[in-house]
């Protein structure tokens, strides 16, 4: 079994407030070391044996469909060992 | 004249927008996501709420429902679709209006009677309004600041693609105080504050909601 994972995350251009929110917690925990965050979505996809490269392009393509809106969004397919 | 309102599941907003059409003058048809039917009707509004559940993104799953692909097609041969809050966030997923709606600015679910001035008023939902009318109506949601890059936003200035824009200060972020955008021949119209439900003094803070709906009317006379 392997696990693809396809990390999502808004355009460096796009405003994050979520992100701005938890960067704006942080310091109140006594945590001084971010100048930013920005936050996404982890999708961790099983399946059977080695992933084939038809595969991660069929995977590719669910993630520019579904899994991301590319007009706000980028996207990063990998293999995880 | 028949205009369809979808429901999905998590629609919440389906009745009152039947409600404000047949206030406007024609008639409401149910249409129900999973059915690949329009039921031959002239329009077709999708409501607000949080279909699917807004999981994974607001209106990113409802977009590939049975009656969307209908929708997309119809749309793409000028019948006329009105998508509101969830509705307005569906057709931004479905690619038939740019841009998209993200988490509101201040990260509040905002709920309130919200100043908007109609500037675009030739769209097929928009001409019962007088250029630069100003209403009152409900504004509710979460996820409603309108964002796109700039490439977009001059075409849809420079097009007169925007059709609405809230006044006073900004309530969720949007980029260039936009509440409501059309699509380039004017049939498709994502509005996030709700008119539906400022139709009469019973239910709402007013009835200057109506004009979206009794626009319609004139579309089909036309």
């Amino acid at each position: 079994m392997a696990k693809i994972v396809v990390d999502v995350m808004l355009k460096p251009e796009i405003l994050d407030p979520q992100g701005n929110a938890v960067a704006a917690a942080l310091p109140r925990l006594g945590f001084n070391f971010a100048q930013s965050v920005r936050q996404g979505k982890r999708f961790e996809i099983e399946v059977e044996g080695e992933p084939t490269a038809e595969q991660l392009a069929e995977v590719e393509k669910a993630a520019e469909t579904l899994l991301s809106n590319p007009v706000i969004e980028n996207f990063v397919v990998r293999v995880e060992k | 004249m028949r205009v369809g309102v979808i429901t999905f599941p998590g629609t919440l907003d389906d009745r009152d927008a039947a409600r404000a059409v047949n206030a406007g003058g024609a008639q409401a048809v149910s249409l129900w996501h999973a059915d690949a039917d329009l039921k031959n009707v002239d329009a077709v509004i999708l409501p607000g709420g949080f279909s699917y559940g807004d999981y994974l993104r607001c209106g990113a799953i409802s977009r590939f429902a049975p009656v969307m692909n209908l929708v997309i097609e119809a749309a793409g041969k000028g019948m006329p679709v009105l998508g509101i809050c969830n509705g307005f966030q569906v057709l931004c997923e479905s690619h038939l209006l740019p841009g998209a709606l993200t988490r509101n600015s201040d990260l509040h679910f905002l709920c309130r009677d919200q100043e908007i001035e109609i500037v675009n008023n030739e769209t097929a939902w928009t001409t019962s309004y007088k250029k630069g009318e100003k209403i009152v109506i409900p504004l509710k949601n979460g996820e409603g600041s309108f964002q796109c890059d700039d490439n977009t936003l001059a075409m849809l200035e420079g097009e007169g693609r925007v059709i609405a824009r809230y006044v006073g200060q900004n309530p969720n972020g949007s980029r260039n105080l936009i509440a409501g955008i059309t699509n380039e021949r004017g049939n498709v119209v994502g509005l996030m504050p709700h008119p539906e439900h400022a139709i009469d003094e019973l239910t709402g803070p007013n009835s200057q909601g109506l004009g979206f709906f009794t626009s319609i009317l004139n579309a089909m006379v036309k």
